[in-house]
């Protein structure tokens, strides 16, 4: 990963960051939508510190939330986040090549 | 502005300014290591176009519609489309990102500063497009963080 990369993926592993966001992340990624109490089972914390803190993974792009009647499910959803940075990447490389060839024209 | 919007790149060059200008402002210099072989002078105002010289994208003819070359403080700015490299996709619909490139003189030499923005305004769908090609590793180590961590759990 270049430098650029790392900088742009500071949000998403400070979202990573906290133990009790982990444990969330960590339980979304068996891959099974989770709801608000289903995600708050066997956490010492309540369940709004549970909705702050899948609000902070949401706002990092880590998860998504979608409506099922009621309810309110939680899924890993890393995708569309990481496409915008790889594309990104990818441009940045093409940089990184193209001031290589300007160095070497201008300096020799 | 999120994060996914702006590049923004700096290199420091050990040459005169005036040799940076020059290889920013002739096109035929820029097209040399940009990797373009563009076909009339930077006009702000006007479109400069040419055949990608990068080896594997030479089908792909760029557009550089220039907004400013301005000797006097050294910044050369264009439109784009980066990446617009599949022959069967129309990309004419699509925003343009926005190239600002800058020199200021510093001890060493030169000190190039690099923006392109916009990178919001191009389609999901063309990024996605984008990395079959290059298919690289983030989304790969993203996924070994969260099976490190349902393992852990």
């Amino acid at each position: 990963m270049t430098a650029l990369a790392v900088k742009q993926s500071a949000p998403v592993f400070a979202a990573l960051g906290d133990p009790t966001r982990l444990r969330l992340v960590a339980r979304l990624a068996q891959g099974e939508p989770l709801s608000i109490s289903q995600l708050t089972e066997g956490e010492r914390v309540t369940r709004q510190a549970i909705t702050k803190h899948l609000e902070v993974l949401a706002d990092a792009g880590l998860v998504t939330d979608r409506k099922r009647g009621r309810e309110r499910l939680y899924e890993l959803e890393a995708a569309p986040l990481d496409d915008a940075r790889r594309y990104l990447d990818q441009v940045s490389a093409q940089w990184d090549k193209a001031i290589a060839r300007l160095r070497a024209l201008v300096e020799r | 502005m999120s994060s996914t919007n702006t590049i923004e790149k700096h290199a420091d060059l050990r040459a005169p300014i005036a040799r940076v200008w020059r290889a920013l402002s002739d096109s035929r210099e820029f097209g040399s290591w940009f990797g373009v072989a563009l076909e009339t002078p930077f006009t702000p105002g006007k479109t400069c176009a040419g055949h990608i010289t990068v080896k594997g994208y030479e089908h792909v003819r760029a557009e550089f519609h220039v907004d400013r070359v301005d000797p006097r403080t050294h910044t050369l700015v264009f439109r784009w489309r980066p990446y617009a490299i599949d022959p069967d996709y129309d990309y004419s619909k699509e925003p343009y990102t926005t190239v600002t490139l800058a020199l200021s003189e510093i001890p060493t030499g030169t000190r190039l500063a690099i923006t392109e923005t916009g990178f919001d305004g191009i389609p999901a769908a063309r990024r996605a497009k984008a990395f079959e090609m290059n298919g690289s590793g983030w989304e790969q180590q993203t996924v070994q963080i969260a099976d490190y961590l349902a393992k852990q759990a």
